[in-house]
This record gives structure tokens, sequence and C-alpha cells, in this order.
């Protein structure tokens, strides 16, 4: 967290904070290993990371939450590696964050005004939470509607990450009927690098290696068609899910937590959505790798996906209709007969005029064509 | 949009509007055959062979020996074509579900490398078929543009379901959400189309094994 009396820790590199806060170059390095094996980099690269790390600056962080629930926050307060306290003390300046920063009211905005002053052009902005356009009055903070903060304070970022499915895609404050308006951060910003990190929260390790590639790398890591990051968000649930080879054999759970399910049988009659859900949560998993929903016996409810909260029902399956009910096609089917009713009505009459148009023809008639 | 709005949107609406165009169309087809009516036969039968028509249900969906001496190949794609379109509807798991969601129960699925396996040997038939049609003089001038549109929309979600499961060509979410409009527009077509055979197949077996044990022809 900055403050205005710990100047040398804002402006010294991370190196030095490391050394102020004791901490071995050996240590150092396992940490940077860890880093590079979780951004899917090769081990020689760790030594290269810590180089890059330990003369960097460290980096000032705006962290803006708009219509937002906390829980991408309670997040990464879970990171393990690296945890939020390395971020925070080690890698980053953390200058402005409602929920962990201590100052509030003026003191709070005057520090993210001071970051942004300082460190024009360079700091990194994170966002979580949508941003309601129907009416300013929907979100504020400090008399600042979200739509006005976020544009301000985008104007001298070097970069925004989208943390979350909300900031990266509206979440649920954006589901139909969308009353307040809410856009994402890319509804928005239209002029600088955005990085979608979504997920309803996202995980810990996800948000903190993102931010650890920018620390390293000084720019975005490669990114797919959504914005996200490739190396966490490139493959399905369902693609690295323990429970898949049974779902190549065709075993399936029936209920949740019937035998089967608690056999390793795959989820998708109970309407898992890890086939159209890409993020890493079966590889990484949660609460320090000890597990993720799947592995708990729940299917994925798609929540890094972009409108996933009106994909259908969390608990229909991926290839069973989303509204058509027996009703609807028993309507369908009186309509068809009506309208075949009338088809035959018409045919019959067309039959019945033919029948009683038709002239007979006499063997006087044909004799008389002969001649 | 998103892939996975338009893959909502293949599972909702879209799919919503090709049931029940479906179904309609179906039923209208069924009313405007059986409405046609036939003349009453006055004349006794000249047999009397109660189950004919049912019989030659049977009896025409086996292989009937001078036809396989004459068209192997032909006649066995047909059936291979049908076998493996049908394991791939009726028993490959995730469209049980779907089944199961209207009717309320469901039956036990093939394992999931035995449906690839059939989809794939339809697929290579209904290709080699169109080769075939194409190339023979007779089969060729028959064909109308009917024919093809009905060989590709029953290709199409066979193919689409294919690259869907094994995450080829296309981002998955994507592919899957082709393979339902695929879905859809053969449902829509199918009513009035040839693919209407589905209904009247059996139908038209019946009333052809019925009249003709009327005049004298039992099978």
């Amino acid at each position: 967290m900055k403050h205005a009396q710990q100047p040398d820790l804002l402006t010294g590199t991370v190196g030095e904070g490391l050394a102020q806060h004791g901490i071995s170059r050996r240590e150092f390095l396992q940490y940077c290993t860890s880093l590079a094996a979780l951004l899917a980099l090769p081990p020689s690269m760790a030594s290269a990371m810590a180089e890059a790390i330990s003369k960097a600056r460290r980096q000032s962080v705006i962290w803006l939450s708009f219509q937002e629930c906390t829980g991408c926050t309670e997040s990464i307060t879970r990171s393990h590696s690296p945890t939020l306290e390395n971020l925070i003390f080690d890698l980053i300046s953390l200058d402005y964050h409602h929920t962990l920063q201590a100052a509030s009211a003026e003191a709070a905005e005057q520090a993210r005004e001071q970051a942004m002053k300082d460190n024009y052009g360079k700091y990194l902005l994170i966002v979580d939470g949508s941003i309601p356009m129907g009416n300013p009055g929907f979100s504020t903070i400090a008399g600042i509607s979200n739509h006005d903060m976020l544009v301000e304070t985008a104007k001298g970022a070097a970069a925004i990450v989208a943390v979350g499915t909300c900031a990266a895609h509206g979440g649920i404050p954006m589901a139909n009927p969308n009353p307040t308006g809410a856009v994402p951060v890319s509804g928005i910003v239209k002029d600088k690098p955005i990085i979608n990190v979504p997920g309803c929260p996202p995980i810990p390790v996800v948000m903190t290696g993102v931010l650890a590639h920018f620390l390293t790398f000084g720019g975005l890591p490669e990114m797919d068609a959504q914005g996200r990051p490739k190396s966490f968000y490139g493959e399905t649930i369902h693609d690295r899910c323990y429970r898949r080879p049974f779902y190549d054999q065709g075993k399936f759970a029936q209920s949740f937590d019937d035998e089967a399910a608690r056999n390793g049988w795959c989820l998708f009659k109970l309407g898992c959505k890890g086939p159209v859900t890409y993020n890493a949560c079966a590889t990484t998993k949660w609460n320090d790798g000890t597990s993720f929903p799947v592995q708990s016996g729940h299917g994925c409810i798609g929540c890094s996906e972009a409108k996933f909260w009106d994909a259908g029902p969390f608990y229909k399956a991926l290839s069973t209709p989303v509204s058509a009910t027996p009703s609807m096609l028993g309507a369908a089917a009186v309509a068809g007969a009506a309208a075949g009713v009338a088809i035959t009505w018409h045919n019959r009459s067309t039959k019945a005029k033919a029948k009683a148009e038709h002239e007979k023809m006499t063997v006087q008639d044909l004799s008389r064509e002969n001649k | 949009m998103s892939h996975l709005e338009l893959l909502t949107f293949a599972r909702g609406g879209a799919l919503n509007w090709a049931l029940m165009l479906f179904v309609a169309g179906c039923v209208l087809r069924l009313f405007e055959i059986f409405g046609l009516g036939r003349k009453t036969d006055l004349a006794k039968p000249r047999a009397s062979s109660p189950g004919s028509g049912w019989r030659t249900i049977y009896a025409r969906s086996m292989p009937g020996k001078s036809v396989l001496e004459h068209e192997p190949i032909i006649y066995i794609s047909g059936y291979l074509f049908h076998i493996g379109m049908l394991a791939s509807i009726f028993f490959f798991a995730p469209h049980i579900q779907f089944f199961r969601s209207f009717t309320g129960f469901g039956w036990p699925g093939l394992p999931t490398a035995l449906v690839d396996a059939l989809a794939v040997a339809a697929m290579a038939i209904l290709v080699m078929l169109l080769v075939h049609r194409l190339y023979n003089p007779v089969k060729r001038m028959l064909s109308r543009t009917g024919d093809y549109v009905a060989w590709a929309v029953t290709l199409l979600p066979l193919l689409t379901g294919y690259l869907a499961y094994h995450h080829m060509l296309l981002e998955y979410t994507l592919m899957l959400a082709l393979h339902l409009f695929s879905i859809e527009l053969l449902l829509v077509l199918l009513p009035f189309t040839k693919l209407f055979h589905a209904f009247t197949l059996f139908i038209s077996r019946w009333y052809n094994g019925d009249i003709a044990a009327r005049k004298g022809v039992a099978s």
C-alpha cells in the first residue's frame, strides 16, 4: 500500500524491497520457478525472470471496484503462489483498493490521484465489476460515477486488467434484463490494451499469474479473441477434467452424490458446462490446488464465459433444449393438424368439383368425333 | 455475439421454432396423405390374408436376394448408413439426454468410440453414394435439386457433430452451435422433402402389402 511516509518503497526496485524483507536470492529463485511453471514457461526462464523482476521498479497498481460483490478480492486474498502478501509487499505498489487499503474517504481518493499523477502512463489499472450506463447514480465512489472514474483513471494507465466476469463480460449485473444498463470495461475503454481475466470469481493464481507476467515481461501475455490469456484460458474444463474418460466411455452420474458421481463418473447429464467453458480450474484448481467444483461433485456452471447467467439452466445437460417443452410441441401438433384438416378439405373439394364437372362420354360422342 | 450466446440461441429460440415446425409439418403431411383417401374397393378380395401388410413391412426391410446380387455395394451401403445414422442419433449419451428432456425416460447409450466409428461410416457412405449418383448416368438424370439438398442436410449434422466432438476446424462451442443449427435445418426440411420417408416408409409398405393381398398376391 502506498503511504506518504514510505517513499523509499515506492521508488526502489523489487530487488531492494526483497532485501529489505530479508528474502534470500535462493528463495526468490524458487518463487520465480513456480511463477514460470504457472505461466507455462520453461524452467530455464526462472533465472531470467528473477533478473528482470529484481531490477524492475515496483509496479504501481490502481484497483477500481464498480458493480461487483468483492468476490474477486476475496478470491485473490487466497492466492498461494504468489501470495497476495508477496504481491503487494514485494512486487507491486497497490496504491488504491477499497477493501484492502487502510485509508478512507478523501485520503483514499487522494491516494488514487497521487498515484495517477506520479506514474502517469505507467500504472496498471485493475477493474472488477461492471459499469452501469443506465444512470450514473446507480453506482458512485466519492460522488464520482463509475463511468467517469474509469475513463479518468484509464487515461494514464499502461494497461487494464479486467478481473472477474463482471468487468470482463458484464457478468451478473449485465444478465437479462440488465436493469442498470451494465457494460464491461471493454464497452467503454477502447484505446488501451485490456486483458480479460474472467471467472466468478477468477482463480486466484490466474489473477496473480497475469500480474506477475506483466511485471516480468512488461507487457501482456498472449491472448485469445476474447482478450483472455491463452496460458490459462486455452482449453476447456471438460478437456482437462479428470472425469473426462468416463464421458468417453458413456458413464454418467445420474444424480448428485450417487455412487457413480462418487466414483468420478462424468457430470454432463447433471448440467455440467465444462465442455463450453474455457478456464484453468481443472488444472490449477482452487485453495492451494486442493480441488475444483467438478471434483467436489458439482458440475461447472461456466462462470468465466460471457453471458453465462443467461446461457440456459445450470442443471440441464448441455445437449438439452433451453426452453422447449412438451406442451409447446403439443401446440405445434394441434396447429399442424388444423392446417392438415384445411388442406384435406381443400383437396377433397377440388376432387369433388372435378367429379361434378366431369362429363361422361357416350358412344355417340365418339362416333361423332370419328366423323 | 459470443459463441456461447450463439449456442444458447441454438438451444433456445432457434430449436423451439425448428421443433415446432417439424412437429406441425409432420402432422400436416400425415393428415394430407391420409386425407386423400382411397375409393372403396367393392370387389371381393381374391385371397383372405390378414396381416399381409405387416408381413410386407418386415419382408421389404430385409435384404432382398435379387437386389442384393444386382447392386450389392449400394444395397449394403444403404443398411450401413441407416444403422450408423440411427445409432448416432439415438445411442449417443448426450442425444439420449435430449430425448429424455421431452419423454421423461432414457435408455442406455453406446460407448462414444463405437458411436464415433458408426458416424464416420455413415458419412463415408454418404460421400460414396453421392459419387455414385453423380457418375451413374441414370441416377444423375433422375436426380433433382431436392435430392442433393436432402443429401446435404443429412450429412451436415453428422459432420458438425463429428467435428465438434473431436474439436476440429472450429472452436468447440461454435461448432456445437453449428451442429444444432444443422439439425434445426434438417428438422424444418424433413417434412417437406424426400426425407419424410422416415415416416411414410412403413405406411406405404403396409399399404402395398395389404392391397397386393386383396388382389391375390399375399406376402
